[in-house]
């Protein structure tokens, strides 16, 4: 049911494409990013990480690289909190952070962190680490998911699985989910048609340009502060509080900007470790990670291995969808397995619906959230097969997909039943889109697929303070990844009436909000978006008090029209409006600031689909592929600033040509990781790339005031599927294995 | 009394069941309730889970209410990229 409040039509600032608050900054260089922050008597640090993809460290001797010129302190594990300890439940994750961050008594993959220097300079803190000696004695390693699975695997560690893992898998498998309804055996039975297929996908990493950087300053009194590139500093204050056995509130986290997170800034790697080291020194220390530590030792996403067996009837209809789904997720739990099945199929309504998720541990590093984190690979494997099914029925794949899509009502595969959803209204716009019916030339294939994510809520706290000319400045507590500064100023001059060139927006410290959850799960312009709305509703109801008593009249005599408060009818009397500038101009002295605020744990989110269509054409010499046309087709519910979710549509579909055709991890046989960098690891260039067309559709989300819902993960849950359908196509052969880079694709044309 | 849904892998720590009946007026009450009937659900409760009422799914808040009607689901806790 939607808001009783909510507003769907007759907006003056929402829906326009003002620019954006941080364009002058980025492009003078005026913006402080990580690494762009200085302190006297800085710092710099270095981490030494292992070399090896397992093995226990016997000895650990720091004496030499203490004795080089301009080293100020080492730290070890030693130096973290010796409070957190391996147990099971929710008081897991703080210790696999820790664990993750500096090693204990074993290294668990290549890249892991074993010791940290700080020095008066970053050459002398290098070269300290070169000198601190470490003896290990290798253990087995395993690398790929399945591998880890089978019998007799090298285990990473005991001890980890939880309640779910049913008997008779062996230690490395960390949870599993069942879910589903019906009987798919039954629907199996009823289908004219059934395929069953596997499926892999490499790990990929989000990329972000920006490495992980800090300046971090503690003092043996307990009280730290710390400016970093993160997602959520608010999370990175209680955690690092937690390693180091601070108290949560001496330690005030500030966020610098972001060059990009994708997921991949909502945990901490080197944070912790400079606080520790500028302990230890008593000096400001600041360290930031080359790209070769971003890929080995951050996390990427996990790799899968699926099997996927779906029953259709002659005229369309899904009879029964049945899923297998195992991810690996480094050396620690929690690769996405279960949300993963969950996304799988929820595009469909199915009678008859199984799908199973693995959280595999292997000797990568720990797998981090990108971008809906376990459905892009769920909706290659699920609309490949879909499309395979259309194929071989000789059906459209729009109208197969339109048949069977979740509608509201509909019983997701997951358990609840859709409230509001935009399916349909994608499809729709797809079918009428140009692009579906362009000609296609003899070596070109068009790929369709349908993506779908949860979304999320989360802890919120937004002020919104008046200053005495009349404008207004924002304070919220989540870092804008993708737009959002410029999301609230237009929510909020959408409800004060004032333009929107007169609000500032500002990423606040830990220090002058209340907790904020991380930015993930496309909560954002969802979350910080209602509390916007809220705090300048709570502004606007204490201009009115003043309106009112200036005028003499009860305050619920008085409303907030254009930007000023007027009678609300004949009744309250005749007075001329007073804007917002004419209550501010004074209000020191009739009652004092007028600040506006909203604390709460919005739980409206509501979920999201996409549709997206691809044209890719594959030299069968070279097994390249080139994407020609692409055309992002997604419910935004409202888009409160298009370009900001034009722009996520489009970096969506860009990340997934990537993780299609090119990204991929690989490891040697010895367990280490052989492209840690961008020449080695490929993500596409501008060069790849055609224009990305976006169409937004608007179904308004029920849990938002204008109908917000997140845009900047579901974009990314279509591209690999419909990527794989279109190259397919073009190539005359099934692609089952991501990404689909030249020599893989020679190879599987070599083998038709 | 609530009808509440889990997910299939739950059934074993739920005497076989897929669907419980829990007395309870919001999300934090459904949870407590399970706990104390289903001791062996407490650790994956613990560890996190979301909550879907009627359709709206309920990432964290324990005092959002639920009513003898409710669709009520257990699902995996949510997060993101």
């Amino acid at each position: 049911m939607a808001l009783d409040d909510q507003r769907k039509s007759g907006f003056k600032f929402v829906g326009t494409r003002p620019n954006r608050p941080d364009g002058m900054d980025k492009v003078t260089g005026r913006a402080k990013f990580g690494a762009d922050m200085y302190a006297p008597g800085m710092l710099h640090g270095a981490i030494l990480r292992s070399p090896h993809a397992h093995a226990k460290i016997n000895k650990l001797d720091v004496s030499r690289a203490e004795k080089l010129k301009g080293v100020k302190a080492i730290v070890t594990r030693a130096d973290f909190s010796k409070k957190i300890n391996f147990t099971s439940g929710k008081d897991l994750e703080t210790w696999n952070v820790l664990e993750n961050i500096m090693a204990g008594e074993k290294v668990l993959y290549d890249g892991h962190a074993v010791a940290a220097v700080a020095a008066t300079s970053a050459l002398v803190a290098r070269d300290a680490i070169k000198l601190i000696e470490v003896q290990y004695e290798i253990l087995p390693h395993v690398t790929d998911v399945d591998a880890a699975m089978a019998k007799g695997a090298p285990i990473v560690r005991e001890g980890v699985a939880d309640k779910s893992v049913p008997e008779g898998l062996n230690s490395n498998v960390a949870r599993y989910h069942e879910s589903g309804h019906g009987d798919v055996e039954v629907g199996f039975k009823e289908a004219d048609l059934i395929v069953e297929d596997s499926f892999k996908t490499e790990a990929t990493h989000q990329g972000y340009i920006e490495p992980h950087a800090c300046l971090a300053t503690l003092g043996n009194d307990g009280k730290g502060e710390l400016w970093c590139t993160t997602q959520g500093h608010f999370y990175f204050q209680k955690i690092c509080a937690a390693l180091l056995d601070l108290e949560t509130s001496q330690l005030r986290v500030t966020a610098s900007e972001i060059g990009g997170g994708f997921g991949g800034k909502t945990t901490v790697f080197v944070e912790p470790v400079a606080l520790a080291l500028s302990r230890k020194s008593n000096r400001p220390v600041k360290l930031v990670m080359s790209r070769s530590e971003v890929f080995r030792a951050t996390g990427p996403t996990s790799s899968t291995s699926m099997d996927i067996k779906i029953g259709m009837k002659k005229d369309g209809t899904i009879t029964a969808g049945q899923g297998t789904f195992r991810l690996q997720g480094g050396a620690f739990p929690g690769a996405p397995g279960d949300l993963t099945a969950m996304c799988a199929f929820a595009p469909y309504s199915l009678k008859n619906v199984h799908q199973i998720g693995y959280d595999v541990l292997t000797n990568r590093p720990k797998q981090a959230a990108y971008r809906a984190p376990g459905s892009p690979m769920a909706a290659f494997a699920v609309e490949s097969v879909i499309d395979e099914l259309c194929k071989k029925l000789n059906l459209d794949p729009i109208e197969v997909r339109l048949k069977n899509a979740s509608r509201k009502g509909t019983k997701a595969s997951f358990g609840p039943k859709f409230d509001e959803i935009g399916l349909v209204e994608t499809l729709e716009a797809a079918k009428e889109h140009p692009h579906y019916s362009a000609p296609l030339k003899v070596g070109q294939g068009r790929g369709i697929s349908c993506g779908f994510w949860f979304n999320f809520g989360g802890e919120t706290a937004v002020s919104l303070a008046l200053s005495e000319d009349g404008t207004a400045q924002i304070s919220v507590g989540t870092p804008d990844i993708g737009g959002s500064r410029s999301s609230m100023a237009l929510m909020a001059a959408e409800e004060l009436g004032i333009p929107y060139d007169h609000i500032r927006c500002t990423i606040a410290d830990t220090a002058t909000l209340g907790y904020n959850e991380i930015s993930h799960g496309s909560r954002v312009t969802y979350a910080s978006g209602l509390a916007t709305i809220k705090a300048a509703k709570d502004a606007i109801n204490k201009l009115s008090k003043r309106a009112a008593d200036k005028w003499g009249i009860p305050k619920e005599a008085v409303k907030w029209e254009d930007g000023c408060a007027v009678p609300s009818g004949p009744n309250a009397g005749n007075f001329q409006p007073l804007s917002l500038k004419d209550l501010t101009k004074n209000m020191g002295k009739t009652g004092g600031p007028i600040v506006g605020h909203f604390e709460a744990t919005p739980e409206g989110a509501g979920v999201s689909f996409a549709t997206h269509i691809v044209d890719a054409e594959v030299d069968p010499d070279t097994g390249k592929t080139k994407i020609l046309r692409y055309t992002v087709i997604q419910d935004a519910g409202k888009a409160i600033h298009p370009s900001y979710v034009e722009g996520q549509y489009q970096g969506g579909a860009a990340q997934g040509i990537g993780w299609a055709l090119n990204e991929e991890y690989i490891y040697g046989s010895d367990g280490r990781l052989q492209n840690a960098g961008f020449l080695d690891y490929r993500i596409p260039l501008a060069s790849d790339l055609p224009m990305i067309d976006t169409v937004i559709v608007e179904v308004p989300n029920p849990g938002h005031p204008y109908g917000v819902r997140g845009v900047g993960e579901t974009s990314i849950c279509p591209p690999l599927a419909a990527i794989a359908n279109a190259v397919s196509a073009a190539a005359g052969i099934r692609l089952r294995e991501l990404p689909m880079s030249p020599p893989r694709i020679v190879a599987a044309l070599n083998g038709k | 009394m609530v009808q509440v849904n889990l997910w299939a892998g739950l059934r074993r720590f739920a005497d076989g069941k897929d669907t419980v009946e829990i007395k309870a007026q919001n999300v934090g009450e459904i949870l407590n309730a399970l706990e104390n009937k289903y001791p062996e659900l407490k650790e994956i409760i613990e560890a996190g889970v979301s909550v879907s009422v009627d359709g709206k799914i309920i990432a964290s808040g324990l005092t959002e209410p639920v009513y003898e009607d409710s669709e009520v689901f257990l699902l995996q806790q949510l997060k993101g990229g």
